[in-house]
């Protein structure tokens, strides 16, 4: 039989790690919805003296790829410090799992950025938090490097994909350097838009192509 | 990987069948032993013969559905037969009467990137709604059809939900409106009748590929004097509408392939369909049937499994031996949540969930069984990690 994962893919998403809810946690998050696809929320619990990740768990409400690195992610950020585990990327939870085919980044970043949301989720609670500044043009670029072309699993600010970025009045307008028509363009705008409305002071995202 | 089985259960039968060996039998014949071009009466001999065996093919086809024999094209598939005949129509008409074109929304995507590519090169296009069962609105449709209307074109029965469509009631509405009706009978041909003589449908696109006959094999029926414009230019083949050298194996498997379809094994299809329907249904919580419950072909059930995503469901099935395809997102080409269940009212939950099982002649009433059993085991143990729905 031929799976388009590799084994190790296969195994996390067969038995995956530290599944399910932590009482009281510490820290949480829910990346993604269930409008937009995939969903994941990462649970932790830290210890207040070392700011060691003590325990965690995650739910998965997505694909194989999503499941897989929750546990491999969960696994990795066990027993690091919150700023260890701030720092794990999606290419080293990749590269864990021997490799993720690139069209699935936009499903696996997700556990990686929920683990993220946690960590800011627990600073905010515990007083160690940044305080809100308005979004400017380079926080907007700073969170367009997450978004995926899923043909070349380079993110659209690598690749020169981002031809303009305006910010007004809460109304952020973006022109990507893609046709209308791309297999992926669909799916890059509602990424962009998943990314970039999040922010506290965005009221509306408008997304044009070069057609 | 061994499968817990240890032998697949293919139910995805919309997607390709496994070809049946009467209908290899069949074609053998013209690969390796008439396997020259199809030539005119006064060709040689080999040639003749081939050209006879096309004939022969063309006729069956033809009488099956109450054509006449001029009027089937043999193409690459419902693909090619479904760009033909609709760009061969905007072509064909656009100067003469018009550039607006009529749809459905769940079209499958040769038909709807045939429009959108049109759209592109000026011509408008309606997409029509359908209701919650995949249906459309006669009303909306009429309402829809202008002076310049020169095609509507919608499907016999939707390739991912079943729901079967009245394309009687939708040609004699363009009958009496003067537009020109196509229609894609991929999913429905010969599983559900179509009488051209008393359906005045101009086009309709055929496969083979869903009723185990060979693949890259189909033909359009073109009612005479359709003015459709000729868009694979060559030589002089099927009447002058279809250039290219006659792929006369494939024209002569896909006439023994709908020669070897009976009732009483459609029958049997829409048996295994219903079973699987009540058994999911009633035995496993928070799922929804998609498409119509009685307007629905045979062969199709589309069920959404509530709180999971489509992707886990088929692999975790294809580990254990079955293929089935999904709606999700994740597990299309363009990462897209399925347009059809969008298009019927659902949001991306359900799409995202939705799992397509088609049945063929090569299932049996215990595979049904089977995957009902395994599809109840996996979507537990995907619900225990799902933070939605009641997962303690």
């Amino acid at each position: 039989m031929k799976f388009p994962y590799s084994e190790k893919v296969l195994e996390h998403f067969r038995h995956p790690h530290n599944v399910g809810k932590l009482e009281n946690p510490d820290g949480k998050a829910t990346e993604g919805s269930p409008a937009c696809g995939d969903m994941v929320s990462v649970y932790i619990k830290v210890n207040p003296e070392t700011k060691i990740i003590e325990d965690i768990k995650f739910e998965s409400y997505g694909c194989a790829s999503n499941i897989a690195t929750g546990s491999i992610i969960t696994d990795m950020a066990k027993g690091k410090t919150l700023e260890e585990a701030k720092k794990i990327t999606w290419q080293q939870a990749a590269d864990a799992l021997g490799g993720l085919p690139t069209i699935k980044a936009h499903c696996s970043v997700l556990a990686v950025e929920g683990l993220r949301a946690a960590i800011q989720n627990y600073e905010e609670k515990h007083g160690i938090i940044v305080e809100k500044v308005p979004t400017t043009i380079e926080i907007v670029n700073n969170r367009l490097k997450k978004v995926m072309n899923p043909l070349t699993g380079l993110d659209v600010v690598r690749k020169n994909l981002i031809k303009k970025i305006e910010i007004n009045n809460g109304k952020v307008l973006l022109t990507i350097d893609l046709p209308s028509n791309h297999q992926f363009a669909n799916s890059i705008r509602e990424e962009i838009k998943e990314k970039i409305e999040t922010l506290w002071d965005v009221k509306e995202v408008i997304i044009e192509f070069i057609d | 990987m061994v499968t817990i089985m240890g032998k697949n259960i293919y139910l995805d039968n919309a997607a390709a069948t496994r070809l049946d060996e009467r209908v290899l039998e069949s074609m053998k014949k013209y690969f390796f032993e008439v396997y020259a071009v199809a030539t005119s009466e006064f060709g040689y001999s080999l040639g003749i013969e081939a050209r006879e065996a096309l004939e022969e093919a063309r006729g069956f086809i033809a009488n099956y559905l109450g054509a006449d024999f001029g009027e089937i094209v043999f193409t690459s598939g419902s693909t090619e037969s479904s760009n033909m005949a609709i760009k061969g129509i905007a072509m064909g008409l656009k100067e003469k009467k018009g550039k607006h074109i009529i749809v459905s929304k769940i079209e499958d995507f040769p038909v709807l990137n045939s429009a959108k590519s049109l759209e592109k090169q000026g011509f408008e296009v309606t997409y029509l709604d359908v209701d919650q069962y995949g249906l459309i609105d006669f009303d909306q449709l009429e309402k829809s059809i202008r002076k310049d209307t020169i095609l509507v074109s919608i499907q016999h029965a939707n390739q991912e939900i079943g729901t079967i469509q009245d394309i009687a009631k939708i040609a004699n509405i363009c009958k009496t409106k003067s537009v020109l009706f196509h229609t894609d009978a991929t999913h429905t041909f010969t599983r559900v009748p179509i009488d051209v003589k008393k359906i005045p449908v101009d086009l309709v696109t055929l496969s083979a590929h869903t009723i185990h006959g060979p693949k890259e094999t189909g033909a359009l029926l073109i009612r005479k004097n359709t003015p459709l414009s000729k868009w694979m230019d060559g030589g002089f083949q099927e009447f002058n509408k279809r250039a290219g050298l006659e792929n006369i194996p494939g024209a002569v498997g896909f006439a023994k392939a709908i020669e070897l379809v009976t009732p009483e094994e459609t029958k049997k299809i829409e048996q295994m369909r219903d079973h699987l329907i009540k058994r999911v249904l009633s035995e496993i919580p928070d799922t929804t049937l998609n498409g119509d419950r009685e307007k629905r072909i045979p062969q199709n059930a589309n069920i959404t499994f509530h709180y999971v995503e489509g992707e886990s469901i088929t692999l975790h099935l294809d580990m254990r031996g079955f293929s089935v395809s999904t709606g999700s997102a994740c597990f299309s080409k363009s990462l897209e949540a399925s347009h059809v269940i969008m298009g019927i009212g659902g949001d991306h939950e359900r799409a995202h969930g939705s799992v397509r099982f088609t049945f063929g002649r090569y299932n049996t009433i215990d595979d049904v069984d089977l995957i009902v059993n395994n599809i109840a085991e996996v979507v537990t143990e995907l619900r225990k990690i799902s933070p939605l729905g009641k997962n303690q």
